[in-house]
């Protein structure tokens, strides 16, 4: 079975430390899948890995078929893979709606000197730049906050203004690292409707790292367990809820 | 007009031309840089070259003056090209050492080179023109033309990005390394014309002229006005060329009570005059929506934590 994304053998050293060592996963296209285990068992590596923000020490990643280890950032954005930050990282002195206009830049593709003579182009494109982004905040109900600076919105909002930016690249993959952190259990139930939704509206594959194992549980069709930098199991939430490995690394032999 | 008075408005014409690409790169791409007067040697003495009379002690090539401001600009930029080739990947700090680095280097290499007059300056030629006040004037317009027109493209909004969060620009599929290329090169322009013009009005340029205190000058007048402002810019580097001059009366303590004024005005505005704002129709509309927004967020949690306690 071939998926959307092949990360096969990735290995990452800090000096002597693999943070990341030799894992291999797939992710199924149209899926939402998983990437849990404790802390600094290296997921966010892993993202780090997938989008070139880190350099790959051995291994390869790759997406809809073609190689992408060790690609620039930007080049693996083109590609259709974006994701989220686990500390939020917007654009915080720029509102909502030039967070989200700012992103959808890859839409466009009038050169410098178009801009700076506002060709024909520049302006009906720009047009259409500013739509999409209006739409976007519509369709994800941000609408009412479009004027509000980043950093003035309730943390909740933060969170999903940064998931709508992301959807803004028209993304194939998108990668959540810890959505839910810091949210309460309402607003995490909301944000599981909300990646359901998105992922069905966008036709997108999502790949998620959560701690909030009955969100995990119950939104992931497969996980992928990591412990100390390696893979530690693999399959449906049921296997791994019935995996005595996974409920010892993560909850300490003892249980619930 | 008063020559006097035409004099300092040309000056800081000149000045904005500079500042307002110090202003592209650092308000709106946020790298800051203390060489750009190294640039704006560059731009001087090439200018100078071009434009200076072949009759003279240190002879030129005695083309016009609109041949002087596009080689000169050329020049600065092309040089620009090569420091950010080297030192655009270097983050924060070190970016801004290396620029102070490379603008000390700029004006010892024609401190040295005695075929333009070395330390000892090069006279340009005759008396300043004040007919010049309008290439200054035309050249103004352009520049805020053109830093306004890229700054409201998608091309402006990735500078901004990348000053706002390099890593989240990057993941967002911004080519950080191009764009910052493309704030420099754009910016030593600006700074090379108006070195150029500055060589202009002076009619004779020396090496100290261009020492980091230029530099220095050019970036504070840019934090003044505000970072992320054009409006800001053009009031800063008017406001502050002149302000010297009002302070003439206080004859030798003159520079204390300039560096004293800009030390109180920023402590009691530290985003500058008009940070992050811009005096046009747009962007007063902007400012108002985004107070309305605030108020409208406030009121909410207020009915909320009113609801949370009932």
């Amino acid at each position: 079975m071939s998926g959307i994304l092949e990360v096969k053998g990735l290995t990452k050293r800090f000096g002597g430390l693999a943070a990341v060592d030799n894992v291999s996963f797939s992710v199924r296209e149209g899926g939402i899948s998983g990437l849990i285990g404790p802390n600094g068992a290296g997921k966010t590596t892993i993202f780090n890995l997938i989008t070139g923000v880190y350099k790959v020490t051995e291994g390869s990643v790759s997406f809809s078929g073609s190689e992408i280890t060790n690609m620039e950032p930007f080049r693996i954005a083109d590609r259709g893979i974006t994701r989220t930050f686990q500390n939020i990282r917007l654009f915080k002195n720029l509102t909502v709606y030039e967070n989200v206009l700012t992103a959808c830049h890859m839409s466009a593709k009038y050169s410098i000197p178009e801009a700076l003579l506002r060709l024909p182009r520049y302006l009906r494109e720009e047009k259409a730049l500013r739509a999409k982004a209006e739409d976007l905040l519509s369709i994800m109900g941000l609408t009412e906050r479009r004027d509000v600076q980043a950093n003035n919105l309730p943390y909740g909002l933060q969170r999903r203004l940064e998931i709508v930016r992301a959807l803004a690249l028209d993304p194939k993959l998108l990668l959540l690292d810890e959505p839910a952190a810091g949210m309460n259990p309402d607003e995490t139930e909301q944000l599981m409707r909300l990646i359901s939704e998105i992922r069905t509206r966008f036709k997108l594959t999502v790949l998620v790292i959560e701690h909030h194992m009955d969100l995990v549980m119950r939104l992931c069709e497969s996980i992928v367990v990591l412990n100390f930098g390696q893979k530690l199991a693999e399959g449906t939430a049921d296997e791994i809820r019935g995996d005595p490995r996974v409920v010892e690394a993560y909850l300490g032999s003892g249980g619930n | 007009m008063d020559s006097y008075i035409l004099g300092i408005l040309m000056l800081a014409g000149i000045n904005l031309v500079a500042v307002l690409g110090l202003s592209l790169l650092t308000g709106f791409t946020g790298l800051f840089s203390f060489g750009h007067a190294g640039f704006m040697a560059i731009g001087a003495y090439v200018g100078a070259f071009l434009t200076v009379s072949p009759a003279r002690d240190v002879p030129g090539l005695g083309l016009p003056l609109v041949v002087g401001i596009l080689g000169g600009g050329a020049a600065a930029g092309i040089v620009s090209w090569l420091v950010g080739r080297i030192t655009l990947n270097l983050k924060g700090d070190y970016f801004c050492i290396a620029t102070l680095g490379f603008g000390e280097a700029i004006r010892l290499v024609f401190n040295n080179v005695q075929r333009f007059g070395g330390s000892r300056g090069w006279p340009l030629g005759a008396t300043r023109n004040p007919q010049d006040i309008w290439v200054i004037l035309l050249v103004d317009v352009v520049a805020i033309l053109l830093v306004a027109n890229l700054v409201r493209s998608r091309h402006g909004r990735n500078m901004i990005a990348i000053r706002e969060e390099e890593l989240a620009a990057q993941v967002t599929g911004i080519n950080v390394f191009r764009y910052k290329m493309v704030s420099l090169v754009t910016s030593a322009v600006l700074a090379g014309v108006a070195g150029v013009l500055l060589g202009d009005y002076l009619t004779f340029i020396n090496p100290k002229i261009f020492n980091l205190t230029k530099s220095t000058e050019l970036i504070i007048i840019v934090i003044f006005g505000g970072l992320g402002s054009i409006s800001g810019s053009v009031l800063g580097a008017l406001l502050l060329t002149a302000l010297p001059e009002v302070l003439r009366f206080f004859e030798i303590w003159r520079l204390v009570f300039y560096g004293a004024a800009v030390i109180l005005i920023m402590i009691s505005r530290p985003q500058g005059l008009l940070g992050g704002m811009e005096l046009t129709p747009a962007g007063i509309r902007k400012i108002l929506a985004e107070r309305r927004a605030r108020q409208a967020l406030r009121a909410e949690a207020a009915r909320e934590a009113e609801g949370g306690s009932r």
